[in-house]
């Protein structure tokens, strides 16, 4: 690991002007991604903001059919949540399976969105649920900020604060994970919302995507037979050496039927 | 350097670190409790595992600097100040929990976590299979640490279901 200078910021703005302060500063929440990296030597911030601190970054509400979740919220927190639960347990569901106890216990949900990883689960929550994020300047809808592979569309130094997820009607999640790392080798949220089926798959491509063609099957039938034949385009799927983008495009398939026919 | 304050298994510790210290390289090379293991020193194997303020984390990924203010217990603050085993550990020494022994304290770490967080449910043999995911062992094919934990489990208190 390369030196750094640390900050462990009380407050947002406080974050903030200390990312101003750094020449090539970086936030870390969790760090479940970062210090990795940082070992690794794949980067060399000049300060590392250290967010745990912040108190306005934590917790879960309930109310008026939303569930709000603080940025640095861990995954265990979110899984074990008694009203998460029970208003979506579908979100409580992803969450306690994201890696392993240890890791669940440091990561955090703003972390993972903001590092945006392709085989994440929280995107696919996300952008499932229809969830807008709350920056510490202003609101994006999941959709708009999920940009590409390890890209979002925060800026730099833009905090995500908290995350608003609307209860749905019914939903589910379910990943074919990988068997060392449990990230998703393709990983689909199934909902129905109140502004109708959407279907998100994460793990597949470089970034998030919904399906249109299962969305609409399913919203003249929600069964699993209804979307067995829609064909996933496999020519911009990610290939590695864990699964190929045809394989991950078939898979798309197979996990998505066994979702729906969860919730069915 | 950062100075930092740490309760290690009970005592204040001020120290001065790097800020890339790492909270394990900090208690090994540092405080010199050198029960917590690296294995893999990639966030896979689990053998650095201790706990912070009760829950259990990598100690190979999270920085010391991340721990300053906080309670953070090692395997060498489980057993009792006489010596004397904790039901865990015990239980790991009476059903084999262990051939080499290199991936045992962060097992009996996460041993300890696990059992915590499941009080209020039986503890089944695929919950602590699943609960162990952060942990790896490349000795005992986990029966023996599978059943170990189950008997420690009991003998601290838990509802424990059948396990093989």
């Amino acid at each position: 690991m390369y030196a750094f200078d640390y900050n462990h910021p009380k407050t947002t703005a406080e974050a903030e002007a200390a990312f101003k302060a750094g020449d090539d500063a970086s936030f870390i929440a969790g760090g479940q991604t970062l210090i990795p990296t940082l070992k690794q030597r794949l980067r060399q911030p000049s300060h590392v903001i250290d967010l745990s601190g912040i108190a306005d970054l934590k917790g879960i509400t309930v109310a008026n059919s939303m569930v709000t979740i603080g940025a640095g919220t861990c995954h265990a927190d979110v899984a074990a949540s008694a009203d998460v639960r029970k208003a979506i347990p579908a979100l409580a569901h992803l969450a306690a399976h994201i890696g392993d106890p240890q890791v669940r216990n440091r990561g955090t949900l703003g972390g993972s969105i903001a590092n945006n990883d392709p085989a994440a689960d929280y995107p696919a929550a996300l952008v499932g649920l229809g969830a807008t994020v709350h920056t510490s300047s202003r609101q994006i809808t999941a959709e708009d900020f999920f940009t590409g592979m390890f890209e979002t569309a925060l800026n730099p130094g833009e905090l995500v604060v908290r995350v608003a997820f609307p209860v749905p009607k019914r939903a589910a999640y379910q990943k074919f994970p990988n068997p060392a790392s449990r990230y998703a080798v393709v990983g689909v949220m199934v909902a129905e919302t109140a502004q109708g089926i959407r279907v998100a798959v994460t793990g597949a491509g470089p970034s998030v995507f919904r399906v249109p063609a299962m969305e609409a099957a399913l919203a003249q039938n929600f069964s699993a037979s209804a979307i067995s034949g829609v064909q996933i385009p496999a020519d911009d799927l990610n290939s590695d050496l864990h699964a190929t983008s045809e394989y991950r495009a078939h898979l798309v398939g197979v996990i998505a039927q066994r979702v729906v026919a969860s919730i069915a | 350097m950062v100075e930092i304050t740490v309760t290690v298994n009970g005592a204040p510790q001020k120290a001065g670190v790097e800020p890339r210290t790492l909270l394990v390289e900090f208690l090994r090379e540092q405080l010199r409790l050198t029960g917590t293991h690296v294995g893999c020193d990639t966030s896979q194997c689990g053998a650095c595992t201790v706990h912070i303020n009760g829950r259990s984390v990598k100690a190979c990924t999270t920085l010391a600097v991340q721990a300053d203010g906080q309670n953070v217990t090692t395997i060498e603050g489980v057993a009792a100040k006489d010596g004397t085993l904790h039901p865990m550990q015990a239980a790991f020494k009476e059903y084999h929990g262990l051939q080499c022994g290199f991936c045992t304290p962060g097992m009996v770490m996460s041993a300890l976590a696990l059992v915590e967080r499941n009080r209020a449910a039986t503890l089944t043999e695929d919950v602590i299979r699943a609960e162990l995911e952060g942990n790896l062992c490349r000795c005992t094919g986990y029966q023996g640490i599978v059943r170990s934990v189950a008997a420690g489990a009991k003998a601290m208190g838990a509802t424990v279901g059948k396990v093989e």
